[in-house]
């Protein structure tokens, strides 16, 4: 069986809930809000599904070329998590699942127009960029029980991040008063990058070829656009960009307005954003830290290296670890906390991805 | 007077330590000073850095920014002196705080729980109240029952006419970030440890080959130096381990030797490892390599020690210093051996090895072959169809081997590693190209880190104390049993009062199913909401 049905009706799902999501923020229809949920859990499924046989696949592939290996060993082996195209399905995998725990727990589903758009974005990259979407020969390096253990938890620890900045956004979208001020700048900016690299992947997805899709990750990602040859379109892009963040921060007030009517409170999204962190912050160091360092250690003799991908993660360790203490211990509240909580995530972002295509590293198996 | 002063120079400076302030500080400067370390490439060639900064500075002033970056110390940053004295301020920082609150947790969790006035229950963050149609004996035998249950390890207190339960669960809990903080300073003692006492370096073996010393990395070197370190490396392949025969044969005090050693990044092991063969295994029929394998055996005292094939991730361990695969390749212009394994047309086997040009016999036929050409990756070009090698490394191995025989004219083929149908010949035998053996070393990674132990054991303290942290919580119950009579009838109320250090939510429910349990045993139904 193959899982590309599965996973496609699952991408198709995913940003339909989106489009729904964001259409009962708008409007507050309750049979929109169903259906955007709906629609969410049923992708969820497919892609549960989805995610099922792929293992089952790999796990035949692996033990086609190796068959001593046992039955526990090769589950392992064979766990989808092995490349860039993986491990973003996985992490899209994750992000919808705590979405959806959360959204059961606290009864609203607001959260969705925050939180799905980072799945379309990870599904879009997924699909701009190139990555392999063929089941690969696992490298020697990769050959390793951490392999499993290490990536689940990283990427749920990435997950729970990922909610933890759709909450605080939307946080500091209801706690700012006027467009001076600081927070409600940092925020329609943030919000203004965000959909100005969805709608160019967008356009990067809507133009490129099914040949070219094969080719390195590097070369179409934002080449429709800000990256294109033509000089004339870069302009025009940075242009349009440029006024789209003036519209976001012009406009952005109203978004306050939308969720105070949805029965949203600033306490509940600030809730939502530290819980997350308290469930992201320890599975991200066992799983992405010390993990890590133990694998590393065991294949090549060196914890730490102070490799890109390695400093990466830790300066992400430092921005959470800073979020605790400063809200825990030093009693920082409301914006200044939501604010490090969003920079936390776009550290994420950036050890996860940055990493591999601005950056190389021990970790460049991910850029294939 | 003088006393007083340096108390409160000393209250000053603990203070200043203690701070969270402090902490906050240096969380920020440490994430925005390790962004650095990742633009800037480490540790490398001047060329490669000053070619980056030229695109932000302009090719003219780009050495005079390298040269104040190298004062920095942003070429190798994560050494410098600030990178590192900021890691020691973060030690101290995290040391005093964690002593300044730890004897208030401990006061926490060591005082004894008390029994609480109604008032008090009833204005905890957590409460409920049912009435039960029951006698106070039955309620409180339930009551009890229902808390043991739940692990919970319960105390008694009689009051005029009621009794109050109560109980606390995961008071220790609280240790868990004074848990996470102590692995992360026994992290830091593990690195110094590391830095101290073990060392990281790298041998390349070539095929049959032994060594008995690792090399580590040094600064550069003049050519002179170069042929010293030559010199003394070759005297330890003869004498092995034997410093003082080194020392000997070099006319150098051992002293100097063991001076000179150090310079050039020379560690003895105290003992030989050798590399029988190395071998890349590709997946079948691509060039994607699945394995990356050597045979090592540890040699002491000329004794065979330990054999074992080691591979990336399996790693070979003696005496404390660690064998990594690491890498592989060719030793320049190196004359191997082809071992290759005939089958007659009966299926009698015959390992041969022979070197570029010498002839055998085909068992059981009168076929004379000849090993005439080797390539290390052979494939057909293409457009043109001629052969060709693709690769300088064994990717895909063959040997030429030319075929002689009275009743035939001579001919000539190429046989392939990877493809063993190539080796069948007419009549039936067959030829399988095994290996041409001694032409690849292996690379090793040579490594001694006493202090790894220490990290692992933080790893698990900290894996515990995070989860004890953050998924764990610091319960505390008071349940108090009032009788009360109406008419004839006799019930008994049950006022519940909770409070949690974390996710009062679970704590929330479990309450809920600790009364649920005491009201189903004593009234067979769900309790009724009051």
């Amino acid at each position: 069986m193959n899982s590309a049905l599965f996973f496609d009706i699952s991408a198709g799902a995913y940003i339909a809930g989106m489009v729904f999501y964001v259409i009962y923020l708008a409007f507050r229809n309750k049979t929109t809000g169903m259906v955007a949920t709906s629609v969410t859990i049923f992708g969820f499924f497919s892609q549960s599904t989805a995610f099922l046989i792929r293992w089952v696949n790999s796990y035949y592939y692996w033990t086609a070329s190796n068959p001593l290996s046992g039955f526990i060993e090769s589950l392992l082996r064979a766990a989808p998590l092995r490349n860039l195209y993986e491990s973003l399905v996985f992490f899209v995998w994750s992000l919808i699942l705590i979405h959806l725990i959360i959204e059961f727990m606290y009864k609203n589903r607001s959260l969705g127009a925050f939180v799905t758009p980072l799945a379309a974005l990870a599904l879009l990259f997924i699909n701009v960029s190139g990555t392999s979407q063929e089941i690969q020969p696992l490298i020697p390096a990769l050959q390793s029980n951490w392999l499993l253990f290490h990536v689940l938890l990283s990427f749920l620890g990435y997950a729970a991040f990922g909610v933890s900045f759709g909450a605080a956004v939307a946080y500091l979208a209801m706690v700012t008063e006027s467009r001076r001020e600081k927070p409600y700048i940092f925020w329609s900016i943030i919000v203004g990058i965000f959909l100005i690299v969805l709608i160019a992947m967008s356009i990067d997805f809507l133009s490129i070829t099914v040949a070219q899709r094969k080719e390195f990750i590097q070369n179409y990602f934002l080449k429709a656009t800000l990256r294109s040859s033509s000089g004339g379109i870069v302009a025009t892009s940075w242009v349009v960009s440029i006024a789209f963040i003036f519209i976001v921060w012009r406009f952005g007030l109203g978004i306050k307005k939308i969720l105070t009517s949805l029965s949203i409170t600033p306490g509940m999204l600030d809730e939502i954003t530290y819980k997350s962190i308290a469930i992201g912050f320890p599975l991200f160091t066992i799983g992405g830290l010390i993990m890590g360092a133990i694998w590393a250690n065991s294949a090549w003799g060196k914890y730490w290296t102070w490799d890109p991908k390695e400093t990466w993660s830790l300066i992400t360790w430092f921005v959470y670890a800073l979020y605790i203490h400063a809200r825990f211990v030093a009693g920082w509240r409301g914006k200044k906390v939501a604010i490090l909580a969003v920079v936390g995530f776009v550290a994420v972002i950036f050890t996860y991805l940055g990493v591999n295509l601005v950056l190389s590293g021990l970790h460049a198996y991910g850029s294939a | 007077m003088e006393e007083k002063a340096k108390k409160d120079m000393f209250d000053k400076v603990w203070s200043f330590f203690a701070s969270v302030r402090l902490a906050i500080f240096i969380l920020i400067t440490l994430a925005l000073t390790s962004i650095i370390g990742t633009i800037v490439e480490q540790q490398a060639e001047p060329a490669k850095n000053i070619a980056l900064l030229a695109k932000f500075f302009g090719d003219s002033t780009a050495p005079t920014v390298y040269n104040i970056f190298v004062k920095f110390g942003f070429m190798d940053m994560y050494h410098s002196w600030w990178f590192v004295g900021l890691l020691v301020l973060f030690s101290i920082n995290l040391i005093i705080c964690t002593l300044e609150r730890f004897p208030k947790t401990l006061r926490l969790v060591r005082s004894p729980l008390k029994p609480l006035r109604e008032n008090a229950i009833k204005s905890l963050p957590i409460k409920k109240e049912i009435t039960i149609k029951t006698n106070l004996k039955k309620a409180k035998d339930e009551t009890l029952n229902s808390l043991s249950a739940s692990k919970y390890r319960v105390f008694e207190s009689n009051e005029e006419n009621s009794v109050q339960l109560y109980s606390q669960k995961g008071s220790y809990t609280r240790f868990g970030l004074y848990i996470v903080h102590i692995s992360i300073i026994l992290i830091f003692i593990g690195a110094i440890i590391g830095l101290q006492f073990g060392f990281k370096g790298f041998l390349n073996i070539p095929e049959g080959n032994s060594y008995s010393f690792a090399i580590l990395n040094t600064g550069p070197l003049t050519k002179a130096e170069r042929f010293e370190k030559g010199r003394i490396l070759d005297t330890f392949e003869v004498f092995k381990s034997d410093i003082t025969l080194v020392a000997n044969r070099l006319g150098l005090p051992v002293d100097v030797l063991h001076a000179k050693m150090e310079k050039y990044g020379i560690r003895p092991l105290g003992f030989s490892i050798k590399c029988n063969w190395y071998n890349t295994e590709y997946y079948s029929g691509t060039d994607t390599p699945q394995e990356f394998q050597s045979e090592l055996v540890i040699i002491e005292n000329g004794r065979e020690v330990i054999k074992k094939v080691i591979e990336v991730n399996h790693p070979l361990t003696y005496k404390g210093i660690t064998f990594y695969q690491s890498s592989y390749g060719m030793v320049p212009n190196a004359v191997g051996v082809f071992v290759l394994k005939t089958t007659d047309k009966n299926g009698v086997e015959d390992t041969l090895r022979l070197r570029r040009g010498e002839s055998f016999i085909i068992p059981g036929s009168t076929l004379k072959g000849t090993i005439t050409n080797f390539s290390t990756a052979l494939a057909r070009d293409k457009q043109t169809g001629a052969l060709t090698t693709y690769s300088e490394t064994m990717v895909n191995p063959a040997v030429a081997i030319e075929f002689d025989s009275p009743d035939m004219e001579k001919f000539t083929g190429w046989i392939l590693k990877r493809y063993p149908e190539t080796g069948i010949l007419p009549g039936g035998s067959k030829i399988t190209f095994e290996d041409y053996w001694g032409v690849e070393y292996t690379g090793l990674q040579v490594a001694k880190d006493p202090g790894v132990v220490l990290i692992y054991i933080a790893s698990v303290m900290m894996t515990i104390g995070l989860y004890a942290a953050f998924f764990m919580s610091h319960k505390k119950i008071w349940i108090r049993l009032t009788p009360e009579t109406s008419g004839k009838a006799h019930s008994v109320r049950v006022s519940v009062g909770g409070s949690a250090s974390k996710n009062r939510l679970a704590f929330e429910r479990e309450i809920e199913r600790i009364v649920s349990r005491v009201s189903h045993a004593l009234e067979g139904k769900h309790p009724s909401k009051k």
